[in-house]
């Protein structure tokens, strides 16, 4: 396979469409255009949909429509649009229909900014919406990983009958690098689905729903959706990097995460004990896997584009075992690693001083 | 024995919710029978909305899909992109299509999406307790305009039929009413027409029905009947609103 | 070998596609690359500018806040980004558009009137950038001129296919006038 340079909203698009999705509907918003624009010529090229919406709102329940009839639909947007999108994308937690929501975050709250920012995790990971119900987030680090999850985030879609975000950030959006897509595989199998809208024909009819007036039957559904977040557990991802030995181990994910990559290297060069654990998948968070990397470490920092977020999750998956500490940039400001290896070298200065932090 | 009536096979056995002398039910019936008389139960889907109707999907004996609050036409568009050979409606009330779901209908209409909304405009919120809607008279009363609807604080009545015909996408839009039999009659006429309309492909069509709410207007159902007759009428004048042909239905 | 370099100027002075340019032809020599442009209102109108990096290694962040190399090709742009310079660097400005002498010392300075130069030369000022990008190779060597030929193909559109020669040309003066300073 060759690779070739593009834009990461562009690759993110095309894989989309390699993944078997077919249609879209969205709203414009910086920094995520350039998807729009992408799929509004290539989906018709490959007998799909593009609709652009009045609204975020209405794109979401476009998704909603669609993804109850069985097909495998996207959206896209940046904060504000997404928190627009949060009414829709409980109804299609609450109705269990698959789709794939992508945000490429930029700074808030508010109208915010439209740099780079990791500011939306809480909103991620902790459903979004109303009532309880969990998002399966994916969050890639480089434009290759984006194309990579891309395939995965429609398949765990369908397999748990789940919205999935993708949950990206102005810099994976806009930056180009080198990526191999993956072939266009015309026999592409999705999964049939048979509880879809397609009209009644032969069987009783099916229903997209997510009412159930009796409470008996709301706390029912409740726990048969706990049950399928406990079960996505599974599913969850983490990268490790030089964190065998490591004293000191550094988590974060996205584009912060490729910061603090460079970081651990700089500091082994100075002879510092530093490792990365990168969260690939934010919900369900790999707890697992950051405890088997933490388990040598002094302190921990978290290395992140929000304004401690992150740092609460890291906190509590390591069952506040270790001293979780936080480094990071927010409003659209990407954490340098000049920062972060100040922040290392005054802990590790602390430990030689045998003082608790 | 000679059956001379039964229930369309587009209606399900459940029992309504729907308060006794409100005429959802006949609405129901109509778009039900329509179904039937085309043939198109199989493949029709239908979208219920957030309202009185909000069970709609329990009492059609079709695919359903059951929206959020005013945004059935977008989940409509969804359908009907992805069933681009089936028949889609939207069955909506007035707080969903004229107050919350404005901007989604509005744009459904000017895409020209394939599908067929069914607007029951009864001047009030029923499911919630009998608040104003956009579309309730000047000085009627309602729980959250106590004195009667006062322009000066509350606005005016909304015509969304009127509106909806000014846009391009839009191929039928017609008003029509349940208040007696000939009405019903002229009724069914209209929602067959403009399911016909979209089997053929033609765009947008809507029905905006006019309907009781003898509950929260405090009134019997025969009183209903007639307030919806003496002063919805007025306001809201029955008709089409814009056809593909020339003539009335 | 890491290349960290920004490319300011005016919309429409080519200096996203020089950047495209230098990432492609990165690629084309199997170097890790990364492109960024700056984006929202300021990309209208105003200085509009991208980041390249061009590296042995993996590349960390695509943002750069302190470039080995700066081009620049008007003053807003040099006033803008000289200070972020990282000492030692190159700065490679368009000294038809820009009459203020950089302030840094400490940094190598080549300053070519490509805009002149282009019209007299080659009798076409679009090709301007593409002078500043021959003087680039011929400084830093981070790229061959060949791998920038390849690039122009994967970035001109076909039906531009025509200006090749005439691009290959500009570059190659870039080339020329580099060396003789060298």
């Amino acid at each position: 396979m060759v690779k070739v340079l593009m834009k990461g909203n562009e690759a993110l698009a095309e894989a989309a469409v390699r993944a078997g999705c077919r249609y879209f509907f969205g709203y414009p918003i910086t920094p995520q255009n350039e998807i729009p624009h992408y799929l509004a010529k290539r989906l018709p090229e490959v007998g799909g949909v593009f609709v652009q919406a009045e609204s975020e709102i209405a794109a979401i329940n476009m998704v909603y429509g669609a993804a109850g009839s069985g097909a495998r639909v996207m959206t896209s947007s940046s904060g504000p649009g997404i928190s627009l999108k949060q009414e829709g994308i409980s109804y299609i937690a609450g109705a269990e229909l698959p789709c794939v929501i992508v945000n490429m975050q930029r700074g808030g709250p508010g109208l915010g900014g439209i740099q780079p920012a990791q500011s939306d995790y809480f909103q991620a990971v902790k459903g979004g919406g109303h009532g309880d119900y969990r998002l399966l987030v994916l969050a890639p680090a480089t434009i290759q990983e984006m194309v990579d999850l891309m395939g995965k985030a429609f398949d765990l879609a369908d397999e748990y009958r789940n919205p999935v975000m993708i949950l990206g950030d102005g810099i994976l959006g806009q930056m180009m690098e080198a990526v191999e897509l993956p072939s266009e595989d015309l026999s592409l199998k999705i999964p049939s689905k048979p509880w879809a809208t397609t009209g009644a024909k032969g069987r009783t009819p099916n229903i997209i729903n997510s009412l159930y007036l009796d409470p008996l039957e709301l706390e029912k559904h409740n726990l048969h959706l706990r049950n399928k977040y406990e079960q996505m557990r599974q599913e969850s991802m983490g990268e490790t990097y030089k964190t065998e030995d490591a004293e000191l181990v550094l988590v974060g994910y996205g584009s912060a995460a490729r910061v603090a990559k460079a970081v651990v290297d700089q500091g082994r060069a100075r002879g510092l004990k530093v490792g990365l654990f990168r969260p690939i998948t934010l919900f369900p968070f790999p707890k697992d896997d950051l405890q088997k990397a933490c388990r040598q470490a002094n302190d921990v920092i978290t290395v992140e584009m929000s304004l401690g977020q992150l740092i609460e999750d890291v906190r509590y998956n390591l069952e506040f075992k270790v001293p979780v500490h936080y480094c990071g940039r927010v409003g659209g400001m990407i954490p340098t690693t000049r920062d972060i290896l100040a922040k290392i070298e005054v802990l590790a200065n602390l430990q030689g001083e045998g003082e608790k932090v | 024995m000679i059956t001379v009536f039964e229930r369309p096979k587009s209606l399900t056995s459940a029992k309504t919710h729907y308060c006794p002398g409100c005429t959802h039910g006949i609405i129901h019936r109509l778009v039900a029978e329509v179904i039937d008389e085309l043939g198109v139960r199989e493949k029709t889907i239908g979208v219920s909305p957030v309202g009185c109707s909000v069970l709609a999907y329990n009492y059609f004996n079709l695919d359903m899909q059951q929206a959020a609050h005013g945004r059935a036409p977008a989940v409509a568009t969804g359908i009907k992109r992805v069933n681009r050979d089936k028949v889609v409606f939207t069955y909506q009330g007035d707080g969903d299509l004229a107050s919350i779901g404005t901007a989604e209908i509005i744009h459904a209409a000017a895409r020209g999406e394939n599908f067929t909304t069914i607007f029951v405009n009864n001047a009030i919120y029923g499911m919630t307790g009998g608040q104003m809607a956009p579309t309730t008279l000047l000085e009627q009363v309602s729980q959250t305009s106590p004195q009667g609807r006062d322009p000066s604080l509350q606005g005016y009545p909304i015509r969304m039929s009127e509106m909806l015909a000014t846009i391009d996408g839009a191929v039928f839009i017609a008003r029509v009413s349940v208040h007696n039999p000939q009405e019903v009659s002229k009724a069914k006429k209209a929602i067959k027409k403009a399911f016909e309309l979209q089997q053929a492909g033609r765009g947008f069509t809507l029905i905006e029905v006019l309907s009781t709410c003898p509950t929260n207007w405090g009134l019997s159902p025969r009183e209903a009947l007639k307030w919806l007759a003496d002063k919805m009428i007025p306001v809201y004048p029955l008709g089409v609103k814009k056809t593909p042909e020339e003539g009335e239905i | 070998m890491l290349q960290e370099i920004i490319l300011a100027g005016f919309g429409g002075q080519g200096v996203m596609s020089m950047g495209q340019l230098l990432a492609y032809a990165g690629l084309e020599e199997n170097k890790y690359v990364s492109w960024i442009p700056s984006y929202g209102p300021e990309m209208r109108g105003g200085t509009a500018n991208c980041s390249v990096t061009i590296s042995d290694k993996e590349v960390s962040s695509p943002i750069i806040t302190e470039p080995n190399t700066l081009i620049v090709l008007n003053r807003p742009s040099l006033e803008k980004f000289e200070k972020d310079m990282q000492p030692g660097g190159w700065l490679l400005l368009n000294s038809s558009l820009i009459d203020l002498e950089p302030q840094r010392q400490d940094v190598n300075v080549f300053k070519i009137p490509s805009v002149d130069i282009a019209s007299e030369k080659l009798n076409n000022s679009r090709v301007a950038n593409m002078i500043i990008l021959g003087a680039y190779i011929q400084l830093i060597g981070a790229v061959s001129l060949e791998s920038v030929v390849k690039a122009l193909k994967k970035v001109l559109p076909e039906y531009r296919h025509d200006l090749l020669p005439l691009n290959r040309q500009a570059l190659e003066l870039g080339i020329e006038l580099a060396r003789k300073v060298l």
